[in-house]
C-alpha cells in the first residue's frame, strides 16, 4: 500500500524530511513504526504518538492504502 | 456591571452580538492563571488583560535575562533581572487598570498547584519542561479546571483543551513523559521569536472563547501549526478513561514528577518494566511486593503479590525474600523507590523497582 507520510518536531529532523510518500507492505501502525526504526535508527531515540487521517490511534490499528499518517512528538517548549 | 469608561474601553467587543455588553461581564467576572510568563504566557497575558478578564494570576518562579526580550514581549531591558510575575504585573496594570493581577513569583510545586488551582476558572500551560507540564494537567484534573495547552519547538507549536466538559487530558495524548534530555526547550535549542506569539495568542482566544461560550474550544483536538510553511494539522483525540483515572488517582503529596520524567534516577537502583517483568514471571520464581495501602486499586491477581504497606515495611523485613529477585511495586513508582531505598540500607541486594507502577500493567 501507499501511505502518506508526515513528520514533525524532532522527527522530521531524525527522519531528515518533513514529509514522504511510502509505498510499503505493513499491516499495523505498529509494523510501520518497526519500519521506520529500521530505516532510521534515531527514531528509537523518540517517544511519539500517530495520528492516522487526522484521528490518534493505537498501535495496533489496521492500515488502509492511501492513508495519511502524521508522526506527534511532544513539544517542551514554552 | 461595567461603568461608563469600562463601556467605551471595550467598545469594539460590544459591538460583537458574540460578545456584547453580556460577554464582556462574564469576562469581567472570569477568574484565569497562567502558568510560566514566558514566550507563550506574554502574549497570553496581554491579550486576556486587553480583553478585559477580571482577574488574572500568574505564577513564575523565574527572573527575566536579556536572551528572553526576543519573545518575551511584556519585557523590555529595565526588566532584565526582575521576576517575571512581578514584572509582568506592572506592565499588565499599565495596560488595563480595571483587570486584577496577581502574581506569583514562587515555582509550581506539587505542595501549591491545587490550591492554587481551585481559586481560578481556567488554567493556561505556557510551561518549558515535561515535569511542570504533567503536574499541570494532574492539578487540573483533580482540580476539575479546563487546561488550555501549548508547546513549542523551534518552529512548530502545539495547541489544545484539555480537561473540558469531560474531553481528554494531556496523558490522554502523551501517556508516557519522553526519556529525560531527549525534547530540548528553547533554550537549549533555539525558537523562532513570532512562534510564541502564535501559539500563545491561540491559547488566548481558546480561553476567549470557553469564558464567553462560543465557537468551538479545542477540546478533543490537537492543532499543530508550522510557522515555516504556515501549515496547520488538527489531529482527533479521545477521552482515555484509564489515563484520566492515574491523574485522578494521584496523591500530588507524594507523586515526584521529575521521577515520573525520569531527570531522578538512582543508578544504585534496579528498574524493571512491566514488559520485562511479564517476561521475567515465565522464567523464574519471583517474590513480588505491593507497598501500597491494602484498598488501593488496581489490584493484579496474576502478581500474587505480597501486600507490606510502605510504613510497615521496618517491621515486616523478615518476609521479604533474600534468596530470589525481589520485585517491589506501588501505584506509580516512587514509593516503591524509598521502601527500595530503605532495604538497601538494611542489607538487601535483590531488590527491583517497577518502573512506573502497577498502573502501567495493563497500557
Amino acid at each position: 500500500m501507499t501511505l502518506e507520510l508526515k513528520y514533525l518536531g524532532m522527527i522530521a529532523e531524525a527522519v531528515g524530511k518533513q514529509e514522504e510518500q511510502l509505498t510499503i507492505s505493513v499491516k499495523t501502525v505498529e509494523g510501520l513504526c518497526d519500519y521506520l526504526i529500521t530505516e532510521h535508527e534515531q527514531l528509537k531515540n523518540h517517544k511519539f504518538k500517530i495520528a492516522v487521517n487526522h484521528k490518534l490511534v493505537e498501535s495496533n490499528f489496521l492500515l488502509n492504502n492511501n492513508d495519511e499518517v502524521a508522526l506527534l512528538p511532544p513539544f517542551a517548549g514554552g | 456591571m461595567l461603568n461608563d469608561i469600562e463601556k467605551y474601553r471595550y467598545s469594539r467587543h460590544l459591538l460583537l452580538d458574540e460578545v456584547g455588553a453580556h460577554g464582556q461581564e462574564k469576562l469581567k467576572a472570569a477568574k484565569v492563571l497562567v502558568v510560566g510568563a514566558g514566550g507563550l504566557g506574554c502574549p497570553v497575558l496581554q491579550y486576556l488583560t486587553a480583553a478585559g478578564v477580571g482577574t488574572i494570576g500568574i505564577i513564575d518562579f523565574d527572573k527575566v535575562d536579556e536572551t528572553n526580550l526576543q519573545r518575551q514581549i511584556l519585557f523590555t531591558m529595565n526588566d532584565v533581572g526582575i521576576n517575571k510575575a512581578i514584572a509582568a504585573k506592572v506592565r499588565l496594570e499599565q495596560l488595563n487598570p480595571y483587570t486584577d493581577i496577581n502574581s506569583i513569583d514562587q515555582k509550581l510545586t506539587t505542595e501549591n498547584a491545587l490550591e492554587l488551582f481551585s481559586q481560578y476558572d481556567i488554567v493556561v500551560d505556557g510551561t518549558d519542561n515535561f515535569s511542570t507540564r504533567y503536574l499541570v494537567n494532574d492539578a487540573c484534573v483533580l482540580a476539575n479546571k479546563p487546561l488550555v495547552y501549548g508547546a513549542i519547538y523551534k518552529f512548530e507549536g502545539q495547541v489544545s483543551v484539555f480537561n473540558y466538559n469531560n474531553g481528554p487530558s494531556y496523558r490522554c495524548l502523551f501517556p508516557e513523559a519522553p526519556e529525560a534530555g531527549s525534547v530540548p526547550n528553547c533554550s537549549e535549542i533555539g525558537v523562532i521569536g513570532v512562534l510564541p506569539g502564535i501559539i500563545g495568542t491561540q491559547q488566548a482566544n481558546e480561553v476567549i472563547k470557553i469564558i464567553l461560550e462560543i465557537g468551538k474550544p479545542l477540546s478533543g483536538k490537537l492543532l499543530t501549526y508550522d510557522a515555516l510553511n504556515a501549515t496547520q494539522l488538527i489531529v482527533n483525540l479521545t477521552r482515555n478513561e484509564k489515563q484520566v483515572k492515574i491523574a485522578q488517582q494521584i496523591d500530588l503529596k507524594t507523586y515526584d514528577y521529575d521521577y515520573f520524567c525520569g531527570i531522578k534516577k538512582d543508578d544504585t537502583m534496579n528498574e524493571i518494566s512491566v514488559q520485562e517483568l511479564k517476561n521475567l514471571l515465565e522464567k523464574e520464581d519471583l517474590q513480588i511486593i505491593d507497598v501500597r495501602e491494602s484498598h488501593e486499586m488496581p489490584k493484579v491477581e496474576a502478581l500474587k503479590a505480597l501486600n507490606i504497606p510502605l510504613q510497615t515495611i521496618p517491621q515486616n523485613m523478615g518476609k521479604i525474600a533474600k534468596d530470589k529477585k525481589v520485585i517491589i511495586h506501588c501505584q506509580h513508582g516512587v514509593r516503591s523507590m524509598h521502601a527500595i531505598d530503605f532495604l538497601q540500607q538494611n542489607g538487601f541486594d535483590n531488590l527491583y523497582n517497577l518502573t512506573g507502577g502497577i498502573v502501567m500493567w495493563e497500557n
